[in-house]
């Protein structure tokens, strides 16, 4: 396996730079907060207690390493490539979430914060934060729009009995963005004592490098099991990308690894032809929405479009900067699967392996199911199994005219 | 000299402040918001401040997120925002019109076509709230050569750093925000702006006005005391949201609002 560096590791940039990408695009009402939390991170980042307690957490509340399973039906079916799950959903709390909220989480305790704040969607990371929360005994508020509210019910009940408080959302376009919109309203707000745990890979520097920072575990895990399991690395790497945060955490540490490619799985809604998806790498354009310069699902004028998908989790009308950059350099590859092939993806997957994958990451499945049948069978993919998909069963089954 | 530091000259010299309020262009509907801009220039407005509505303004209470959204409703573009400014500029050519929202609208215009349009136009300034000096590096030249104010916000929590920074990249006046939130706020404190206020002047030397929280005359008289200029936003668009249906009733409801303001700032 050649090792090469094309590309600079070191980003981002001192302002939270990736190339023309990211950066910090907030009202001033926000500079002094996140001036604080990048000083504290940087303080934090190379310290020995504050790794020592990260990893901990991650083994022994966590539940890290995650398994490394190779997926012998669901590849026999395919036909080709050899399709190994990295199996994010058996953490504690069913997704690779949690992973960045425990670091947050351990920031906020560092900065002295009795209060955190959260964005969800599919809720899984609102599940992540009030988990967090009870286990660091902080008070915890969620921000969920309206409409995923009433598609995500189960985790709504989670978090209400993890004692959070969940903040349903009626401005704009009901959703994961106006989450985050009301989040950062009630942070500018409370900013004294609060703590922001933003669950992706976006938002205003240095959310997209430390949230990269805490996920990354699944892409180091990945390449030091493959060592073990295989004997080399392999061939590709498939993430779904809703935000990017599981993507980016096992592409960051494959980003030195040239022969290994990276397919990034945006959510193709009911086809990228029209406006119903949530696939800006694939069809939007570069612009600023919640504090960085990325690819956004914009109008003519700047307006950010709606966007659909099956899955909560991926509908959202931005990514995190890192991944516009990635694309933009070409280290990674951008495609999409649409609400049909997540849905196909997640029935073989459960029929097959009986592992039942959230929505988010059946698009990752689908779309390495199609890699898989062109390649051999002495090639390998890893496919990351973001989350679980028991939040997804109200939905899935009212899809099947069964109505619970 | 630009349009607006004439003005704050002007207003130096008799001893008044600058009253500037804020409203959302496009709501409740165009051809509302001209006949509005006249209406505050008739009630005492010494600048106008024009928001361009955006699908997702992070900085707002629900106020002006509502008023982006009736905008929205009914297709508002940045180009019809500076359409309204040719019109306003017909009969007004004095009154200082800056453009407030968020950076991108401006982005997808792109840069060098917004400043020329916006010059063309008639705007003499542009407050972009999610574009702070550090990352205005690479467009602030576009700004600056077309002459165009570029005014930046400062909040309680700015580090006397970042005011040193914002008072060599801001021109026009600064926009203070009085308080820690989101505009439609409702507790100004007015011993906490003066303090600050004074902090803020050992580094800038252009005039501050003060936003945030000023909601009638008698909050208006006591910050135009210690500023140089009110900026009143969601009082206005409270009174526009309340009359959507009836323009006149809306222009005349605002008009004795800002004229209010006006006399207790002049008493």
């Amino acid at each position: 396996m050649s090792i090469t560096t094309p590309i600079d590791l070191t980003l981002p940039d001192a302002r939270g730079h990736f190339g023309i990408f990211g950066g910090r695009f907030v009202s001033e009402t926000l500079s002094a907060a996140l001036d604080e939390l990048e000083k504290t991170y940087a303080q934090l980042r190379n310290d020995p207690d504050f790794q020592a307690q990260f990893d901990h957490d991650l083994a022994h509340y966590v539940g890290r390493p995650s398994p490394l399973y190779l997926a012998e039906r669901l590849t026999a079916k395919c036909g080709g490539a050899q399709i190994y799950l990295k199996r994010e959903d058996l953490n504690h709390t069913g997704a690779h979430k949690i992973n960045n909220t425990i670091g947050q989480a351990l920031l906020a305790k560092f900065m002295g914060k009795k209060k955190i704040i959260a964005e969800t969607g599919a809720g899984q990371h609102g599940v992540a934060s009030a988990t967090v929360a009870a286990r660091f005994g902080l008070e915890c508020k969620v921000f969920m729009g309206s409409t995923d509210v009433e598609r995500q019910k189960l985790n709504v009940y989670r978090m209400k009995l993890l004692g959070a408080e969940v903040e349903s959302v009626t401005s704009g376009t009901k959703t994961l963005k106006d989450a985050m919109n009301e989040a950062m309203r009630h942070w500018v707000t409370h900013v004294d004592d609060t703590f922001y745990i933003i669950g992706t890979a976006a938002g205003p520097h240095p959310y997209p490098m430390l949230v990269r920072d805490f996920q990354s575990v699944i892409g180091r895990e990945t390449i030091r099991q493959c060592d073990e399991q295989i004997g080399r690395q392999p061939d590709a790497v498939v993430a779904c990308v809703g935000g990017g945060s599981n993507a980016i955490g096992m592409f960051h540490p494959y980003m030195p690894y040239s022969d290994v490619a990276l397919y990034g799985v945006e959510a193709g809604g009911l086809g990228l032809h029209g406006n119903d998806h949530a696939a800006p790498l694939n069809k939007g354009r570069p612009g600023v929405l919640h504090g960085n310069r990325t690819y956004l699902m914009e109008d003519d004028d700047g307006q950010i479009m709606g966007t659909h998908s099956i899955s909560a989790g991926l509908d959202y009308p931005g990514v995190g900067p890192e991944h516009s950059w990635l694309k933009d350099v070409g280290r990674a590859q951008y495609v999409a699967a649409t609400d049909d092939e997540a849905l196909h993806a997640f029935y073989e997957l459960t029929q097959l392996e009986g592992i039942m994958p959230a929505l988010e990451s059946a698009h990752a499945i689908a779309y390495a199911m199609k890699l898989a049948a062109t390649m051999r069978s002495d090639q390998v993919i890893v496919v990351n199994l973001s989350g679980r998909g028991d939040k997804d069963i109200h939905t899935v089954a009212s899809l099947d005219g069964i109505t619970a | 000299m630009s349009r607006i530091t004439s003005v704050f000259t002007e207003l130096k010299a008799a001893k008044r402040k600058a009253l500037i309020p804020y409203i959302t262009a496009g709501d409740p509907s165009l051809d509302s918001t001209v006949p509005m801009m006249h209406a505050l220039v008739e009630a005492g407005a010494d600048i106008i401040e024009l928001g361009v509505p955006f699908s997702d303004p992070m900085a707002d209470g629900p106020t002006i997120q509502l008023a982006c959204e009736r905008a929205l409703a009914h297709g508002t573009r940045l180009r019809d925002v500076l359409a309204m400014v040719v019109e306003f500029r017909a009969q007004n050519q004095h009154t200082p019109v800056v453009l407030m929202g968020y950076l991108n609208p401006v982005e997808a215009m792109g840069y060098d076509v917004f400043v020329e349009q916006a010059v063309a136009s008639g705007v003499d300034g542009v407050l972009m709230v999610d574009l702070p000096p550090e990352e205005a590096t690479e467009v602030e030249g576009f700004f600056k050569d077309a002459d165009l104010d570029m005014i930046y916000l400062v909040a309680p929590t700015t580090t006397d750093e970042r005011i040193q920074r914002i008072a060599e990249s801001g021109t026009g006046y600064v926009y203070y925000v009085s308080m820690r939130g989101v505009t439609g706020s409702n507790a100004l404190d007015v011993p906490d702006v003066e303090r600050n206020l004074q902090r803020i002047r050992q580094f800038v030397s252009i005039p501050v006005g003060v936003g945030f929280g000023i909601q009638n005359s008698q909050s208006a008289a006591q910050v135009a005391a210690i500023s140089d200029g009110v900026i009143v936003g969601s009082a206005i668009v409270n009174l526009i949201a309340a009359n959507a249906q009836q323009p006149d009733m809306a222009r005349q409801q605002v008009a004795n609002l800002v004229a209010g303001m006006r006399q207790a700032m002049d008493a």
